[in-house]
């Protein structure tokens, strides 16, 4: 190997690169406007929605009740309901939200209740909706708020303390540090989309590098230079690689970015903002592309050795569009709950790693494993070059016609 | 000087098995000396002159060019040629003269040299005009004279031309035509294929017929005019292939 050569083929991939606006585009404006752009956005109409949501005096449809004037007119000096008459289709109406909920009060509500019996009311409402879930909860609370009224004066009217219902509190409280409770919730995503990004950011140029030079009439340019074929894949290689981390890390830089922006702007409740704030440190950041080196390693040799075989820039195209399912599954399958790593799936690319920075993000380190992924990534990554070099050495996949 | 010893080249055909797109082809060409391999397309002159630039491996049989075996120093003789083809094309974000200084250095050329080269090959093939536009931007003149620019920029001893003016407009096709020229009195060894006999006549001190992968005939064009009782060359080329053809056909 010439580390002069490599160095001469990866400055000049690399001249080229960036003076093209396709790279440009997938590797610096994509990952660092995605995340903002999505972030901001969801985020924004979420906020919208539910505001919108929670301001809206919700429509409810009162069923029954007319022997029952107390409760009645309790109900109608609830300030955030309103109460509409009410009509025999109100299950179509809540369909068609016309109304959002239904109240139906039992006969002889208020009877029943002086003389302590037992009764059951039934809210409506159309599940997944939230508007109408926002109506129901109104109800349901105005209903349990009377009941401890109607709890707390039958107790008192018989001398009996209130603790008694109540002999004592059952109270949860949280001990995980705060970059444990943001690792749970994001670490999943940061390891993800760390290898998803390395993938994605080395498709283009690895593209443009073989079957693009194929389809352009300069690969055998460059196979009459004197250059070892050797020299001329980890030239290459390099920039993929370069690329793909690029692209990484530019994403991981938008998406905390974007984090912390939303989460300081007010755009979300503050005890929502709270779990956005992410408390990851530089180290495990850094940690966590030290797991993905490897990964992104074998993913620039991969699709540098796929991308190869192709004969036009679509051909390749068609070969790696599936890579990404092939990545994305196993980086998905990490996020599941209850998937935890085991010494079996220690082995398994992609899944091992994205489950290992999960642990890292949320600050566990196991050393064991660690060292065994990337032992084995390593080896995945040394295997995919190894091969990369040979296809470069194959005149049927360099002048395939 | 080029030699080329018995060279052979078989592919696998998935459909039609076993190809011998070069069979047992042996000829020599010394410095100061343009050889032209004539052939009709698929004959084997590409496959050839690829082997001679190291580009393709022989399966059979070697060459040695500037004194270098190409089984064993491949990256010695592509140091030692300069190879034109209308497949080497140019890097199309690359300006002409950053593409013209890439080779130069993959061709070990310290900095200080580089640049006094590719100054006097600028200069030599009249391209300061557009040494700094990108290649994607040059008109086909100014291309194939990147082209050139960098096969020369080692100053090799040796060329190998494929089919250089194929495609090309008259003025750029003589800007090419002078270039091998202009090579073959600068004492390089020249080969060279081609479809247009005007460039033999006017070019070549020495030709080979290759059909089927074999070299039928080879000698200077006064040798093959008076052997074969013609001046015409294509007609030469026509009596060499044809008997092989009727054969087939029969």
């Amino acid at each position: 190997m010439n580390f002069r050569n490599v160095g001469i083929v990866y400055r000049k991939e690399l001249t080229e690169w960036v003076r093209d606006r396709r790279t440009l585009i997938s590797t610096v404006l994509v990952p660092l406007l995605a995340f903002p752009i999505l972030m901001v956005g969801m985020i924004s109409l979420t906020t919208v929605m539910i505001g919108k949501a929670e301001k809206e005096i919700p429509k409810v449809m009162v069923l029954g009740g007319e022997d029952s004037p107390q409760i009645l007119q309790k109900l109608r000096q609830v300030d955030k309901l309103e109460i509409v008459p009410a009509a025999d289709d109100y299950k179509k109406r809540i369909s068609e939200k016309e109304i959002r909920a239904a109240v139906e009060i039992p006969k002889g509500f208020d009877s029943a209740l002086s003389r302590g019996e037992e009764q059951t009311v039934k809210i409506y409402f159309y599940e997944g909706e939230i508007k109408s879930s926002f109506g129901a909860n109104h109800v349901e609370k105005f209903f349990k708020d009377y009941r401890d009224t109607v709890v707390a004066s039958r107790l008192a009217s018989r001398n009996v303390p209130a603790s008694i219902i109540k002999p004592f509190e059952v109270k949860q409280e949280n001990v995980a540090p705060p970059e444990k409770v943001s690792g749970a919730a994001l670490g999943g995503i940061l390891g993800y989309m760390v290898i998803l990004l390395s993938m994605t950011g080395a498709i283009y140029p690895a593209i443009d590098l073989t079957a693009g030079e194929k389809e352009r009439g300069t690969m055998e340019t460059i196979l009459s230079s004197p250059i070892s074929r050797l020299d001329l894949v980890l030239g290459k290689f390099f920039l993929v690689l370069s690329a793909s981390l690029t692209t990484a890390i530019l994403a991981i830089f938008s998406m905390g970015t974007s984090f912390y922006v939303v989460g300081k702007s007010g755009l979300v409740p503050s005890k929502n903002a709270a779990a956005l704030q992410l408390h990851i440190g530089l180290a495990t950041v850094l940690s966590v592309f030290l797991m993905a080196l490897p990964l992104a390693v074998f993913f620039a040799a991969v699709l540098l050795t796929i991308s190869l075989f192709a004969k036009t820039y679509k051909e390749a195209q068609s070969y790696l569009t599936p890579m990404t399912f092939v990545v994305v599954i196993p980086a998905v399958a990490s996020l599941l709950p209850g998937v935890e790593l085991t010494p079996k799936l220690a082995l398994i690319p992609i899944l091992s790693t994205s489950l290992v920075c999960k642990e890292i993000v949320a600050g566990t380190f196991h050393w064991n494993y660690i060292i065994l992924i990337l032992l084995s990534s390593s080896v995945y990554a040394a295997a995919g070059l190894f091969l990369a070099v040979k296809m470069f050495q194959r005149e049927s996949v360099l002048f395939r016609s | 000087m080029i030699e080329a010893r018995g060279l052979s080249k078989r592919f696998q055909d998935k459909k039609r098995g076993e190809i011998k797109a070069v069979d047992n082809v042996s000829f020599a060409c010394k410095p100061g000396q343009i050889y032209g391999l004539l052939g009709a397309n698929g004959a084997g002159k590409t496959t050839t002159l690829r082997m001679l630039a190291t580009i393709l491996e022989p399966t059979d049989g070697t060459a040695v060019v500037s004194g270098y075996d190409v089984i064993d120093h491949p990256e010695k003789v592509r140091a030692h040629v300069g190879f034109l083809s209308t497949a080497t094309a140019l890097y199309p974000r690359l300006t002409s003269q950053e593409m013209v200084e890439y080779f130069g250095r993959l061709n070990g050329l310290d900095e200080a040299t580089l640049k006094k080269r590719v100054d006097d090959i600028f200069n030599r093939l009249d391209m300061n005009g557009f040494r700094d536009r990108r290649c994607d931007k040059l008109s086909t003149g100014m291309k194939q004279k990147t082209s050139i620019a960098r096969t020369l920029v080692h100053d090799p001893p040796v060329m190998i031309f494929d089919e250089p003016t194929t495609g090309l407009d008259v003025m750029t096709a003589r800007t090419i035509i002078g270039f091998i020229a202009d090579c073959r009195d600068r004492g390089k060894a020249v080969i060279f294929s081609t479809h247009i006999m005007s460039e033999v006549e006017r070019l070549c001190d020495h030709v080979g017929i290759i059909h089927d992968g074999k070299l039928l005939e080879e000698g200077t064009v006064p040798e093959l005019r008076a052997k074969y009782s013609e001046h015409n060359l294509e007609e030469i080329i026509v009596r060499v292939v044809g008997p092989l053809h009727s054969s087939l056909e029969a």
